[in-house]
Order: C-alpha cells, then sequence, then structure tokens
C-alpha cells in the first residue's frame, strides 16, 4: 500500500518535470488570446502559422474555468481563419467571462507541440465595471428598491442629502471591509454561516458607534454636520444588503471595495437627484393629497423609470 | 410610565393610526419591491409580526439592564438574532416562498419600523404592552403590505391569491417592480383624500 502510493508520486513528479518545459514552449506558440465577440466564444492568435486539420479539431483541446478543473467545458467547434493563425472556438453554452478560463490544446503540430494557456479579462476593467453597475446599472435605491426609508426621510434639502451620503459612503465601506474579512477568514473557515446576519449588522453597529466616538472627541466641527445622519445609517438597508451580497458571490477584496463605494456613490447620487427636484417642487403648486410624501414617490418612480435605461449596459 | 391604553387599543392603533407603511412612512423597501401579490405580502408580513412581537418582549423584558449608551446596538442584535431563527426556519419549511422573497427577509433586521418601536414603546413600557404593540405593528404591516398586493396584483394581472378575477389585465405596468413607487404614492394621495373628505363632511 505504502510503496504503491510512493511510486505514484514519483510517477508524477517525473511527468510534471517532462511535462513542464513542453508547457513552456507551449506559451512562445500562442501570441494572443482574448474573449471571443459572443458570449461562447475563445479567440486565440497563434504565433506561426499552424495546421488546419490539427487545430480544427476539437478532440485536441481542454478548457476548464480555473476554479473546477474538475468540469470541462464542451467545445462546439473550431474554426481557423483564412490567415492560417487566428482560431475562434464556440462553446455549446455560454462563457462566464468574469472568470479565467485554462486551455489546453494538444498535438498542436506533427511533433505533437502541447499549449497551455490562461485566459481573463483585464482585472482593473472587472473593478471598474462592478464599481459602474453598483453606482448606475443595479443602482441600490432605483432598481433594487433598497434603503427607501433613509432615501424619503433625508431627501428634502441638498445640504443633508450630500450629508447623508457622505456619511453612509464612509460607513458602507469601512464596514464592508471588515464584513468581508470576518466572512472570508472566520465564518466561512470554521462553518458559521448561518450567523451571517448577525455578526454582520453587529459589525454595522460597531462601526458607527467608533465613528460617533472617535469623531465627537477628534473633530467636534464634523461631528455637528455629520453626527446626526450616523444614526440613521443603522436603519438603511444598503448598509447590511452588501455584505450578503459580497458572501453570496465570494468577491475578493478589491471587488468588495468597489462594490461597497458603488453601492454608497449610487446612495449619494439618488439623494442628490432626488434633493434638486424636491427642493423645486416646493415652489409648485401641488394638488393638496399629493403634498409631501406621494409626490415624492411619484417622482421617484420617475427616476427609477430612467434609470432602468441603464439596464443591459456591459461595461468591458 | 405605564401606558394607559387597553390591549385592543394598542393592536388598533398599530393597524390604523399608526400604520408602519400609510402612516410612519417607515419600512418602505419591502413595500415597493416585493408587494406584487397578496401572498407575498401576507409571507413578508407573519416574519415581520414574529420578529417584531419576538424582540419587543425581549427589549421589555431586559431593558432595565441594558445601558442607554449601548441601547441601538442591544436592540440591532436582538432583531438580528430573531431575524436568524425565521430565516432558517422559513428556509427550511417554506423553500419556494423564501426563494420569492430572496434578500428582503434577511434585510427585516435593517427594517426601521422595529427598532423604532423598540426605541419608543418597548424600552418603556412593560412586557405585556409591548406584546400587544407588536402584534398590532406586525398586523399593521401586514395589512399594509396586503392592501398594497391586492391594488398591484389585481390591477397588474387581474388575480387575486393567484385566482383569475377579471379575467382580463388592466394595468399590466402595475406588475413591474419599479410600478411599486408609483402605487405607493397614489394610495397614499387616495388615503390623504379620504381623510380631507372626511373632516370636510365632520365639520358640515
Amino acid at each position: 500500500m505504502n510503496t504503491n502510493h510512493t511510486l505514484r508520486r514519483i510517477l508524477l513528479s517525473l511527468v510534471l518535470l517532462l511535462g513542464l518545459p513542453v508547457l513552456a514552449q507551449g506559451q512562445e506558440l500562442i501570441a494572443d488570446q482574448d474573449f471571443g465577440k459572443g458570449p461562447n466564444e475563445i479567440v486565440v492568435t497563434f504565433a506561426g502559422t499552424v495546421d488546419r486539420a490539427m487545430v480544427e479539431d476539437p478532440a485536441n483541446y481542454r478548457v476548464y474555468e480555473e476554479q473546477d478543473p474538475d468540469i470541462l467545458l464542451a467545445l462546439e467547434s473550431v474554426v481557423l481563419a483564412a490567415d492560417q493563425k487566428t482560431a475562434t472556438l464556440t462553446f455549446k453554452e455560454p462563457l462566464n467571462a468574469r472568470l479565467s478560463h485554462v486551455v489546453t490544446i494538444s498535438h498542436l503540430s506533427e511533433g505533437g507541440g502541447t499549449a497551455a494557456f490562461t485566459v481573463m479579462k483585464p482585472y482593473l476593467g472587472y473593478l471598474f465595471s462592478i464599481l459602474i453597475g453598483a453606482l448606475l446599472i443595479n443602482n441600490f435605491v432605483f432598481t433594487k428598491y433598497l434603503g427607501l426609508c433613509v432615501f424619503f426621510g433625508t431627501s428634502k434639502r441638498k445640504d443633508t442629502a450630500k450629508g447623508m451620503g457622505l456619511t453612509f459612503t464612509m460607513v458602507i465601506v469601512v464596514s464592508a471591509i471588515m464584513s468581508w474579512f470576518f466572512y472570508q477568514f472566520i465564518l466561512k473557515p470554521y462553518g458559521l454561516n448561518f450567523l451571517q446576519i448577525v455578526v454582520f449588522i453587529g459589525l454595522v453597529s460597531l462601526t458607527v458607534q467608533a465613528v460617533d466616538t472617535v469623531l465627537r472627541k477628534v473633530n467636534p466641527a464634523l461631528f455637528n454636520a455629520f453626527g446626526v445622519y450616523l444614526v440613521l445609517v443603522i436603519a438603511n438597508c444598503v448598509i447590511i444588503a452588501v455584505p450578503l451580497i459580497l458572501a453570496d458571490n465570494e468577491y475578493k477584496f478589491w471587488e468588495s471595495f468597489m462594490l461597497a463605494l458603488g453601492a454608497g456613490g449610487g446612495f449619494l447620487l439618488a439623494l442628490y437627484l432626488m434633493s434638486s427636484v424636491r427642493e423645486r417642487m416646493e415652489l409648485a403648486n401641488i394638488p393638496r393629497t399629493f403634498k409631501g410624501v406621494p409626490i415624492a414617490f411619484i417622482v421617484a418612480g420617475q427616476f427609477a423609470l430612467a434609470f432602468l435605461g441603464f439596464s443591459g449596459l456591459v461595461i468591458f | 410610565m405605564a401606558t394607559d391604553k387597553t390591549n385592543l387599543q394598542l393592536v388598533v392603533n398599530g393597524i390604523l393610526n399608526e400604520n408602519p407603511i400609510f402612516r410612519l412612512v417607515l419600512s418602505m423597501c419591502p413595500a415597493v419591491g416585493i408587494s406584487t401579490t397578496v401572498m407575498n405580502g401576507f409571507m413578508l408580513g407573519i416574519a415581520v409580526l414574529f420578529v417584531q412581537v419576538c424582540s419587543s418582549c425581549t427589549i421589555a423584558l431586559f431593558k432595565n439592564v441594558i445601558h442607554p449608551r449601548i441601547r441601538i446596538p442591544t436592540y440591532t442584535l436582538t432583531i438580528a438574532t430573531w431575524v436568524t431563527v425565521i430565516d432558517m426556519v422559513l428556509a427550511a419549511y417554506l423553500p419556494e416562498a423564501y426563494a420569492k422573497m430572496g434578500i428582503f427577509i434577511k434585510l427585516i433586521v435593517a427594517f426601521a419600523i422595529i427598532t423604532m418601536r423598540l426605541e419608543m414603546f418597548a424600552s418603556k413600557e412593560s412586557v405585556n404592552a409591548s406584546f400587544w404593540d407588536g402584534i398590532g405593528m406586525g398586523l399593521g404591516f401586514m395589512f399594509g403590505m396586503m392592501a398594497l398586493g391586492f391594488v398591484r396584483e389585481l390591477l397588474g394581472m387581474g388575480t387575486l391569491l393567484g385566482y383569475d378575477v377579471l379575467g382580463f389585465k388592466p394595468l399590466l405596468f402595475f406588475v413591474l417592480p419599479l410600478a411599486g413607487f408609483f402605487c405607493v404614492g397614489l394610495m397614499m394621495a387616495f388615503f390623504n383624500y379620504i381623510e380631507i373628505v372626511y373632516k370636510r363632511a365632520k365639520r358640515a
């Protein structure tokens, strides 16, 4: 039993040792790789001309997502362009372009050259798309209908709106990062996922209490300006929705940071837009039954209709 | 300082005079987000009723040992505990309804109505009064959600509780999630109108 294991390990390392130079050589065969125009395409550009029959045989490819090497993606066809350099791989199902994909091509030439490479989107672009997504496309107020109590309560004046938006952004970024650390390094490793709600809301309360205490001592002027909004932060659903979303989607550190920043910025944007309209509305002649909150709801509905125009927008 | 209202008055107060959705304008997120059918409103109402009653009783029970400086975090953690309970119960026994409501069950923890009732009522009154106030607020929320669901389901899909009532769809627009804004605004205006007419009739 034991010898069997040792033997297998030696064999494995031998294979790896022999295989590695081939992989390194494979890198030089490929000039460029990227996701194609369609949702289920990968485009590969070879460094030199290649053999059409070899390249167009789907059996020579192994493609999987980096995180699940066991699940191979089914390839529909491979088409080599007329220049004999650019091959388009078409898959049976759409690819998840957010993940990096590992592609291995065997039998690239008569000698049996093998190429392995990773296809992924530029990470900064992906981060940017998360930020814009949370800010505009999936704006928490107008397309997810969260944080409305505070939204209607503090959007009467522009000054209040700015104060609330800034305080909220500050608290949500700090608390989302703390929630991320707790989730990744404590809740997940010890199987305490059922404590998510208690831990996340506890962290928010702690952050608010800490900011309150520190601000009161360090900068009383700033505290006088923003202190009143701190209590309201806890009553905002967005503050607990963001940690839950980033735990559900297994976001990494910078992705979590961008989501929190986008959520806070989106809330600030929504508040500012709304308060601009409501300041004007005070001068308008509104029917008595609609005065105050009812007309605010109707205006918010119109904003939501406008924000519907962002849906389906894809950046990168 | 004990309240001088009877239990029944406390319940009716929550449903009518201080209705969480139409009077206090609190907990608007679910009122806009998922009030598309009567059933959704009813399910979320049950969850809120449970959390409100349980946390009100808990806080009323421990009100004398909670330090005033840390009362808000204490309220939040109490609510979070009860939300976790109802979240797990619903996920285990009613997975279909749970999937429909999505993240909103977990978000009960941030509903302003519950924290506000703990601060304004349960932290000052007896356990008994807090229990009935919790029932009133929970039922008020449930009725508000069901009223919204009634209008939206009837006008949007022509059905009630899934049964075809009208046979046609008067205003498909009302099923869209964002129509919640218009629906809440119009219903509030409607209630204001009734109040104005009622007062005028009383004076005359």
